[in-house]
């Protein structure tokens, strides 16, 4: 009991202490790329029309504050954003908060089965091609893991439209097909075109990752493997299955923690790419149209808003670092 | 090999069945576009696109038809009593699709509203100095000045129900800033057109359907109408091609081929009413980014002329269009009212003339400017660009080439930058259909008390044109003032005033199980829509 208690203490003090600093990295980040808008272009002109008079577009830039100093400009949206509240949409002429709450299900439905599949997909075949490591199967998936490194994004979606899309006529070429609404939560993992719609993104974001992964597994197995403890463990009369999966996959679990977990941070903020190629419509989406029509507001909110993903991510990777690794339990309640 | 290939084709044949089969009932149209329609407020955004989309859910005074010509949509009749009073009559037994009577009441209320803060039509307020309600269905529009297109102007005008607005807190346009009341006609509608909006997710996907009680004839048999926008160019054409949309646009001009090629589809293209023309700094006294200092090479008309003569347009139309763009001489395209064909030729194109009009200006050795052009607004505009570059090279001219977005782009070169430019291109489109807006927005002298030629980017000047352009905008014989028009046109010519280029081609893609009519602006009109 003593012991738990000291730990959860520590804890507290370690996510709280963490909490702070993610403040101080989201108002660098919104600093930056506060900084960084005035070379995007000039929005008043993707705001009207052609045949609006130049008093009229000076008024306007008036009425945004765009003519404000940037140390005032900055300061209104710090103390508004500290609020929760993240203003207006140019382009949507509606309160930024709202647009990313109606598309952060669609990002984070997509991150997360990409992820998972990256995962299960991942770390057997990183296991596999450790354990026969001059199998035919296992050279196919390393040939097959380079293509997924290399190729840019872009690319592998577009060729998976063509193919899967264009060619064969299996699955839709765009969009989140038929959505579901639960609360203020819009699900595509109800319906069948829902689903399908979601396998191509999935399989063009999870590619890279699913790469990364097994060649990261298939690493550390094969350090691992040559251990002493695994030739203990063999010494013993253990099962391979045993030995492999029990005693040398565990071990190599937390390099994997940490790479995912950062990951699924990249995910989320490379979600931009595919979620353009396939006009999935998430935050990246949101994002991408909104440099195009240098719509402050939500370019501000967004980067914010993937700053703090990433810390709280951090956050998730370190805590879990805790339960796995025995040693830095006994180590942070006997400090 | 072959049993692949036999899957394969049953799997088409299954496709192309089912998606008929499924057409048939319900006569669903889907469609894409680069970009998103930017609000339904109608006195939101005066742009093309998102006016054109709505159209198909509020209606104006008056309407286009599908072969262009102007004829009364809710307004039965109209005439210019006086020559400062347009009165209107309009149509009886129309209702808004949430059951509301249309009335002179909801035209008056709708030109108010389009002089609140959030309005970006003001341009078009400013055309009615005052409304007055004669009756129920009969109101009095009245001008500043006696204006003979008013009715030509009011296209764009819709109209949107005064209880409607009232109830829901839209009284006022949807202000960009927000925080204003006019946020629920943002994603809200409630217009006269055939159409009715289903649903909306702005950025994402809007569905209309039909209106049942619409009191016109709905030509086209659409039911249910689907859009969505497809930022990509590849997403775009893939999705037309596999069969997900029904039409697409723009297409990539380089795509048409592929569209040729693949079953069931077929590029719609034509010119639209959009000139691309070249425009010179005329105004500073030395051009920015040059390396002829103390003067400014552009004042010189030889200089511009020689320019026109050094272009190959015709090199232009083929390599970086595909044989798909118009070559002309005017600002105007065929299909703006005012266009001359007389005028429409171009010199030809002459190196050695060129080079021997730069030697004459004392420019043997030629010069050195920077160029401004936009990347990702008009068709293949920045090869274009390049091109010009090229071509100029050969009368020794040193184009410094900054293609860049359309926002860092229109940032730079337009008024409230100072028309930071010293040789662009850009194009034009009529809003009104009519040549008064080219020649006082693009050619009359800019900064007068007129507040003439706010888009006359390089300062082109002759105080005849302002004459010119305020004649055309009171004149009411057409005879006269299609004089007008031409003496302004023909001055500008002479003077080598831009250099115009050509119509750039419309570009869609569409689906063989569909028939659509193609409007010179680009408008997609879901009446005339038919799903076979």
């Amino acid at each position: 009991m003593e012991f738990l208690f000291g730990f959860s203490n520590f804890m507290l003090t370690f996510i709280a202490q963490r909490l702070l600093q993610s403040v101080i990295v989201m108002l660098t980040v919104a600093l930056i790329a506060f900084s960084l808008f005035r070379y995007v272009g000039d929005p008043i002109n993707n705001m009207v029309g052609q045949d609006t008079t130049i008093e009229e577009r000076v008024e306007l830039r008036e009425r945004l504050g765009l003519n404000d100093p940037f140390v005032v400009q900055f300061g209104r949206f710090a103390i508004n954003a500290v609020q929760g509240e993240f203003g207006f949409s140019y382009q949507h002429r509606r309160p930024v908060s709202e647009l990313i709450a109606e598309r952060l299900p669609a990002t984070l439905e997509l991150s997360l089965v990409s992820a998972i599949l990256a995962l299960a997909v991942g770390i057997p075949m990183g296991v596999y091609t450790a354990i026969r490591r001059d199998g035919l199967l296992s050279r196919g998936f390393m040939t097959l893991s380079l293509i997924g490194v290399s190729l840019p994004t872009f690319l592998i979606g577009i060729l998976l439209i063509l193919f899967f899309g264009v060619i064969l006529r299996w699955l839709p070429t765009f969009g989140r097909g038929e959505v579901v609404q639960l609360g203020w939560w819009t699900t595509g993992f109800l319906t069948s075109s829902g689903l399908k719609s979601l396998i191509m993104p999935a399989i063009t974001l999870a590619l890279f990752q699913m790469t990364l992964i097994m060649r990261l597994v298939r690493a550390e197995m094969l350090e691992v493997l040559r251990t002493d403890f695994v030739k203990f463990g063999r010494a013993r009369g253990l099962p391979d299955r045993f030995v492999y999966f029990k005693i040398a996959l565990k071990n190599t679990l937390v390099p994997v923690i940490t790479i995912t977990g950062l990951q699924l941070g990249s995910i989320i903020a490379f979600a931009i790419i595919t979620e353009s190629v396939f006009q999935w419509p998430g935050m990246g989406l949101l994002f991408i149209q909104a440099i195009g029509e240098v719509d402050i507001p939500v370019m501000a909110a967004y980067l914010v808003m993937i700053a703090f993903f990433f810390v709280v991510i951090n956050l998730i990777v370190d805590v879990l670092y805790f339960v796995v690794d025995p040693r830095l339990r006994v180590d942070s309640a006997s400090g | 090999m072959s049993v692949w290939r036999r899957t394969l084709t049953t799997t088409f044949a299954g496709a192309l069945l089912g998606a008929t089969a499924c057409a048939a009932q319900a006569e669903t149209f889907r469609w894409g576009f680069q970009g998103d329609v930017q609000t339904m407020d109608p006195h939101g955004l005066f742009e093309t696109m998102t006016l054109g989309f709505q159209r198909n859910i509020y209606e104006g005074l008056v309407i286009r038809d599908d072969k262009m010509e102007m004829v009364g949509a809710l307004a039965q009749s109209w005439q210019n009593v006086e020559p400062t009073v347009w009165r209107f009559s309009l149509r009886k037994g129309v209702k808004f699709h949430d059951g509301n009577d249309f009335k002179a009441d909801d035209v008056a209320f709708s030109v108010e509203r389009l002089r609140s803060e959030g309005s970006d039509m003001k341009v078009v307020a400013a055309l009615i100095k005052e409304t007055k309600v004669v009756d129920d269905h009969t109101i009095d529009l009245i001008t500043p000045a006696p204006n003979p297109i008013l009715p030509l102007q009011l296209e764009i005008f819709y109209i949107m129900d005064k209880q409607w607005a009232e109830k829901n807190k839209a009284v006022e346009a949807t202000n960009v800033k927000g925080g204003d009341e006019g946020n629920y006609a943002n994603l809200n509608a409630n217009g006269t057109g055939p159409f009715m909006l289903k649903s909306r997710q702005s950025g994402v996907k809007t569905v209309l359907v039909r209106n049942p009680n619409y009191w016109g004839e709905i030509k086209g048999n659409v039911t249910e109408a689907v859009f969505t926008p497809i930022s990509q160019d590849a997403t775009r054409v893939a999705a037309l091609i596999s069969g997900n949309v029904h039409m697409a646009y723009p297409i990539p001009v380089q795509d048409w081929k592929r569209l040729k090629d693949a079953e069931g589809v077929k590029p719609l293209t034509g010119p639209e009413a959009r000139t691309i023309f070249l425009g010179f700094d005329q105004q500073r006294d030395e051009l920015k980014g040059s390396n002829v200092k103390g003067k400014n090479p552009f004042k010189d008309v030889r200089v511009r002329q020689a320019f026109m003569n050094a272009i190959n347009i015709d090199a232009i139309k083929k390599k970086v269009m595909r044989g798909a763009a118009t070559p002309t001489g005017l600002m105007i395209a065929p299909q703006i009212n005012g266009f001359s064909e007389a005028l429409n030729n171009r010199p030809s194109y002459d190196v050695d003339g060129a080079k021997k009009l730069m030697a004459n200006a004392g420019y043997n050795d030629g010069f050195e400017v920077t160029m401004d052009c936009p990347n990702d607004r008009y068709v293949n505009d920045e090869r274009i660009c390049q091109a010009v570059a090229s071509m100029l090279a050969r009368i020794n001219v040193k184009v410094n080439l900054l293609a860049q977005t359309k926002s860092k782009y229109f940032g730079k070169v337009l008024a409230q930058n100072g028309y930071d430019t010293s040789f662009f291109l850009l194009g034009w489109t009529p809003s009104t259909f009519d040549s008064h807006n080219p020649i006082s927005s693009l050619m009359a002298c800019r900064g007068g008390e007129d507040e003439l030629g706010a888009f006359n980017l390089g300062g082109y000047c002759n105080p005849r044109i302002n004459e010119l352009a305020a004649m055309i905008q009171s004149e009411t014989d057409q005879a006269k003032r299609q004089a007008m028009i031409e003496e302004a046109f023909k001055i500008h010519k002479d003077e080598v005033g831009h250099i115009p280029l050509h119509q750039q081609p419309l570009s869609w893609g569409v689906s063989e199980m569909v028939d659509v009519i193609q409007r010179p602006d680009n408008v997609f009109d879901l009446r005339y829509a038919v799903v076979k």
